[in-house]
């Protein structure tokens, strides 16, 4: 098959690429950019560790096509963090033992960043209904819930 | 001597015994006394067991040493997840 | 040897500091097996049996072999035969050379310079094979007229006139059990199945392996134990041991699944026949397909009661089976089946059966979980037919300190009674129930494992430490390390980097199995910073000009001590570290062990539960797990292990299970179809850590990560049947399944 080029933006940086028509956006962030942190867990949208958001709209990588992102702007888990600093979610899932083998944690990072920039303050319930697309299979979600309430918490005093 | 149990299936082996009498100070004379003194024993203790002496579960631990007044059970080689 | 002879105050361990790779896996820079490259890298796919029992009689890949991209194939006849047992049945599970034996089975491999290209060409492979007769169920594949998975595998141990599918049998026990339970006033007989469940790790198996035309190679893998990798694929690719580096990635999970090697050696052998470096990823289907799963069970238990709560006698039979190889694991269910009872009387059987399904992988204490969940539905049922409160029946028979174990020895400190007190102290016993709720209660058990283990800690001329270790870290064990060489050292968590050693760094080190590292690693680390620090008194020691047994050491310095106390102000572990040199060149400790003194764990674990009577789907209301933890050196990471165990346990109960087709094959490879639980479907785990010390480790550590994987099964199914008056003997309980019973009448 032909390579298509294109042209999209992910996290914040302009990005060029070429890639077959039938080429996933999470296999062109893994083979194609070397973003690797963007994780893959299934390959059919069952596991979410390989959320982003595209255009702010999260979504499993594995169930986009890349040449739907031309001039769309991709969000990942490396473009969390800034400079040095992380960002408040991910100190916090440090602090609260959050992760155990941490496979799960890009996507779930992503997904729950995604809630709050809707919902700053989410019930347990909601943020769980939330998360019911992104497997964890380490921690019993308990810790997860806990850290990103306890981040909900700063982000809104901030 | 050092009185050894056996779990169920070791003791057809030895005359349906639940206990044997071996002369052994440490984990390998006394495997190697049960195979000289019941070898129907030999092939599972050549595949592995574990020793557990007054409690304390051995593996693949030779020298371990047996006192004459320890509980000493045969157990199956365990492996785990 | 018996470690805690006095109480000891800790100023590190307990506390809750942050993991060291906490940083690299939130912000997505973590490696884990799929995660590296090779300049020239090909990539690998494998091509699988769509039989699930069949006899191989030819292959002929050559239009494969001349496919666009395409650089090398590799079949079961580019393996070396091994003659061992077990050896043997790995090589044959890797890649099948006659015959396939499930449905998954790996026939052929592929490399490529595309992953496309490689898929591509498995479809030109010609496989003819010519189906045989294939069985599924343990209890099917018992009768005399089952079809033969493998034949002439049976041990000495399993008695005449059985089909050859059955190849262990074990028995333990102690006591009368006729005379037992005829003292008994009451007795249940039940019999249970349990369906084989997958670990359900999220990141599936994945290598990157390089092998050179001179015998070397490079393998980087997602694995539990990056030496038993060695050794195997050493074997199989006749390689020597010290010419083969495996390097363990971080790794998305592993609960035992990943104690295994299944597609290394086909990317050693692509490598070796291309001459370039391979790399292979398993898709979630071949990972349900070919790995894991877990054993599946048929189980019958009787046990007898007084009318006051007395356990009388308990008998158990275990039939499992863990699928088209032999395996022992029924042994570990049957020494377990009754661990949490002092019982006078007691008996347990058990079978391993040949199936056509996946070779089993251990799956968090391992032979456990179904064994004790018969017996404590059998508990349960004769507590409530006796009127007696289910705590008080465990109190009354529970296990302790000087009982004789069901598997043998007389337990020395366990700490069941002070988790069942706990339990029945916790607000959670006392909470009212609603209509359709119900209450379960199960105890768990696990043995817990030492083992093999090396530990090099260096001190570091800055004054730091690098600890270096051999055994993954899958749920926070570097950050658990470093507590404890801190704690031993008297210097600060920050100063310690704990690395995981690959194969030619360190020597050998078990897998990560059997709730193994925090005990035997941690041990071996406190030795190692003993004998560092021995070593450091004597340097110290020689700058005074003073014997070497006049110095101590107290809180990360060496102190002049008896007739020399107080002439010298102490020097710390960095003013030492910053002289080595000129004392006599590099410090370091070392501390190799085959570890022993594990220390038995039991935990006991209640749940609430609500059951819709409209369409019999389970809701966990309320959950609380209560563990002895010996001590809990991280306790964010215990409690942690004790969450995901029982989420794991919740999944088995309710959803979880591998389902088969008429023809063989299984229908449900994917998370989709194979639902383990999600946030929304679970409450919020509760966990209360008890710390009853074990004299096996000097800080008292006991194994916590296999325990909580036990009590869920029961307590999930006391829970429901008490929730909807039936009791309920299969897992998974899956809604059709408790709308049948409630149907029923």
């Amino acid at each position: 098959m032909k390579n298509t080029h294109i042209a999209t933006k992910v996290n914040g940086d302009g990005v060029e690429f070429t890639c077959e028509p039938d080429e996933t956006l999470l296999e062109v962030l893994r083979n194609r950019l070397g973003l690797t942190g963007t994780k893959e867990g299934c390959g059919t949208g069952d596991c979410g560790a390989c959320s982003v958001l595209v255009n702010g709209r999260l979504v499993c990588s594995c169930l986009v096509l890349a040449v739907e992102t031309q001039g769309a702007e991709v969000s990942t888990i490396e473009g969390m963090a800034s400079g040095d600093g992380l960002h408040i979610l991910q100190q916090t899932f440090i602090d609260h033992a959050a992760l155990q083998c941490g496979i799960c944690t890009p996507g779930i990072l992503i997904a729950a960043k995604a809630l709050l920039d809707k919902n700053p303050s989410p019930t347990d319930s909601e943020l769980r209904f939330w998360l019911a697309g992104n497997l964890c299979r380490c921690t019993g979600y308990d810790k997860i819930i806990s850290a990103v309430q306890a981040a909900a918490a700063k982000m809104r005093a901030a | 001597m050092v009185a050894v149990t056996l779990w169920g299936t070791m003791r057809q082996y030895a005359n349906d015994q639940e206990k044997v009498e071996v002369q052994a100070a440490t984990f390998k004379e006394l495997c190697d006394a049960l195979i000289r003194d019941y070898p129907g024993m030999q092939p599972q203790i050549e595949r592995g067991v574990s020793l557990a002496i007054d409690g304390r579960i051995y593996k693949e631990a030779w020298f371990t040493p047996i006192s004459a007044d320890s509980e000493v059970v045969l157990m199956p080689f365990m492996q785990g997840g | 040897m018996n470690y805690v002879s006095k109480i000891r105050k800790f100023k590190q361990v307990g506390t809750r500091p942050a993991r060291p790779d906490g940083d690299d896996k939130v912000t997505g820079r973590a490696l884990y097996g799929a995660d590296t490259v090779a300049p020239g890298m090909l990539m690998a796919a494998v091509l699988r049996s769509p039989h699930a029992h069949a006899q191989i009689v030819s292959i002929d890949f050559s239009a494969a072999l001349a496919h666009d991209g395409v650089k090398a194939v590799v079949t079961g006849a580019d393996l070396v035969a091994q003659d061992e047992g077990s050896l043997r049945d790995i090589q044959e599970n890797c890649l099948a050379t006659t015959r396939v034996l499930y449905d998954g089975h790996a026939v052929a491999a592929v490399a490529a310079l595309t992953l496309k290209a490689a898929q591509e060409a498995l479809k030109l492979i010609k496989v003819e094979y010519s189906a045989l007769p294939h069985v599924i169920e343990v209890d099917d594949a018992m009768r005399a007229d089952a079809p033969i998975v493998q034949s002439g595998r049976a041990l000495e141990n399993v008695p005449e006139g059985f089909s050859q599918n059955v190849t262990y049998h074990c028995q333990f026990g102690h006591g009368d059990t006729d005379a037992g339970f005829a003292l008994a006033d009451e007795i249940v007989t039940r019999s249970f199945k349990t369906a084989a469940t997958h670990q359900g790790y999220i990141e599936p198996h994945a290598c990157l392996a390089q092998m050179t035309t001179d015998g070397k190679a490079e393998l980087w893998c997602c694995t539990q134990g990056q030496y038993n990798v060695r050794d195997i694929c050493s074997a199989l690719l006749g390689l020597e041991g010290s010419q083969l580096r495996v390097t363990a990635s971080e790794i998305g999970g592993g609960f035992g699944g990943k104690t295994n090697v299944f597609i290394e050696p086909l990317a050693l052998a692509l490598s070796h026949k291309s001459g370039r470096p391979v790399k292979l990823v398993m898709s979630r289907s071949e990972v349900f397909r070919a790995t894991g799963p877990t054993v599946s069970s048929s189980i019958d238990v009787k046990i007898g009661m007084t009318r006051d709560g007395r356990i009388t006698a308990g008998r158990a039979e275990l039939r499992y089976s863990g699928g088209a190889f032999p395996n022992e694991t029924v042994s570990m269910g049957a020494q377990s089946a009754f661990a949490a009872y002092d019982m006078a009387a007691v008996e347990t059987l058990g079978w391993n059966v040949l199936t056509n399904r996946p070779k089993e992988a251990a799956y968090r204490a391992p032979g456990a979980p179904m064994a004790i969940y018969a017996v404590e539905s059998v508990v349960d049922e004769l507590s409530q037919i006796l009127n007696l409160d289910p705590i008080d029946v465990r109190l009354k028979n529970a296990a302790r300190k000087g009982s004789k174990s069901s598997y043998g020895p007389t337990f020395d400190d366990v700490g069941l009674i002070e988790t069942l007190e706990a339990a029945k102290a916790h607000p959670h016993y006392q909470a009212p129930l609603g209509p359709n709720q119900g209450r379960g209660l199960s105890a768990g058990f696990w043995f817990n494992f030492g083992g093999n283990t090396c530990v090099s800690l260096n001190v570091n001329t800055d004054g730091t430490i690098s600890v270096i270790e051999g055994n993954p870290d899958i749920g926070g064990s570097r950050a658990s390390i470093s507590l404890m060489a801190a704690e031993e050292l008297g210097v600060p968590y920050e100063k310690i980097r704990t690395i995981i050693a690959d194969t030619a760094s360190l020597g050998h080190n078990d897998i990560t199995d059997g709730s193994r590292v925090t005990f035997s690693v941690g041990l071996a680390t406190i030795k190692a910073a003993q004998d560092a620090i021995q070593k450091m008194c004597g340097r110290a020691a020689q700058i005074w000009g003073i014997d070497a047994d006049a110095v101590t050491w107290e809180d990360g310095a060496a102190v002049p001590a008896g007739e020399n106390a107080g002439k010298f102000p102490p020097l710390s572990l960095a003013e030492i570290a910053a002289v080595s040199f000129e004392t006599g060149g590099p410090i370091a400790g070392h501390f190799e062990v085959n570890a022993d003194g594990a220390g038995v764990s039991f935990g006991v674990h209640l749940c609430d539960a609500e059951v819709d009577p409209e369409t019999g789907a389970t809701k966990i209301l309320r959950y609380t797990v209560f563990q002895d933890a010996g001590r809990a050196v991280h306790p964010s990471y215990v409690e942690g292990q004790m969450q995901g165990g029982a989420a794991q346990g919740i999944g088995w109960a309710l959803n979880e299970e591998y389902i088969y087709g008429k023809d063989g094959r299984l229908q449900n490879s994917g998370f989709l179809d194979y639902r383990i639980p999600v946030a929304s479907d679970l409450p919020r785990i509760d966990t209360v850590i008890l710390e009853i010390p074990n004299p096996g480790h000097p800080y008292g550590v006991r194994g916590v990560g296999e325990t909580p994987i036990v009590p869920p099964l029961g307590a999930v199914s006391n829970a429901v049947s008490r929730a909807i008056g039936k009791r309920l003997t299969q897992l998974p309980m899956s809604p059709p399944r408790i709308l049948q019973a409630i149907l029923k009448g």
